[in-house]
């Protein structure tokens, strides 16, 4: 692709998506739905946080020797 | 919000606020949504290119935010923080599956318009142009429509995807030769 047909690309790209102009604002207050969806959705820790815990939890059933060098670690 | 130019550091009461954020203060919070939703429902307006989407997707974004309070660091400033979160949470819709028509409704040039000759004939170039554009991959969207259509900074789309420069260069020159074969399929050379 050379310099001439990226330029008409880009050309075209814009054509078939105008920008956005100016400063753009939402067309109501968001500050409402935000404080509902923070009470819907407690903050709850993320997935791979509970695997580490269930996987410290079955180290430590399955081989209880390794809790003194995990504490070592901590 | 008020950052020095020069140095890129908050004024004091900035400072204030942000530190408070991050112990999990929600009239803080309240404070910088006030400060910032303008420009993030803006940065994200661009990316989606459908208000209501974007004011979901702000929402969406705030809720990603105050869950992320204590990984905040005010020496980086919230205004890149919060647009790299706005940028995921547009990527995380676009990679949803979504319809043909769906697309279609939001992305096709409004058929109401008057169109007679060339004009029908550029109707349907931009028509084509916009559905060859959706079916890229969303990082790539992403990275043409910002650099591209909307002409930001390199450096503020590479902040915002969390890439380099130079990895946004890629991205953009991808997604052009992409949509140029996608195009020539369907008989529009650029």
């Amino acid at each position: 692709m050379n310099a001439h047909e990226e330029e008409r690309l880009k050309a075209m790209l814009r054509e078939a998506l105008p920008p956005v102009e100016g400063e753009p604002e939402a067309g109501r207050d968001l500050w409402a739905a935000v404080l509902k969806r923070l009470d819907e959705k407690p903050a709850m820790p993320p997935w791979f946080d509970w695997a580490l815990l269930g996987g410290l939890v079955g180290l430590a059933a399955f081989f209880p020797s390794a809790i003194p060098v995990f504490l070592y670690y901590l | 919000m008020a950052r020095d130019a020069e140095t890129g550091k908050d004024d004091p009461e900035s400072q204030k606020h942000l530190l408070a954020f991050r112990h999990g203060d929600l009239d803080a919070f309240e404070t910088l949504f006030r400060q910032h939703q303008r420009a993030v429902y803006g940065w994200i307006l661009r990316m989606v290119r459908n208000p209501a989407t974007a004011e979901e997707l702000t929402v969406e974004t705030f809720w990603r935010i105050y869950r992320a309070h204590a990984r905040f660091e005010p020496a980086q400033g919230f205004e890149g923080w919060a647009r790299r979160i706005a940028t995921h949470a547009a990527l995380d819709w676009m990679r949803t599956a979504r319809t043909e028509n769906e697309l279609r409704a939001e992305m096709a040039p409004d058929p109401e318009a008057p169109a007679a000759g060339d004009a029908a004939v550029s109707a349907e170039i931009r028509e084509k142009t916009a559905l060859a554009f959706q079916r890229l991959t969303p990082k790539l969207r992403i990275a043409a429509v910002l650099a591209v259509v909307e002409e930001q900074p390199h450096r503020d789309v590479a902040e915002a995807l969390g890439i380099s420069v130079a990895a946004v260069k890629v991205r953009v020159f991808r997604a052009l030769r992409l949509l140029r074969k996608d195009l020539e399929r369907q008989g529009i050379r650029p």
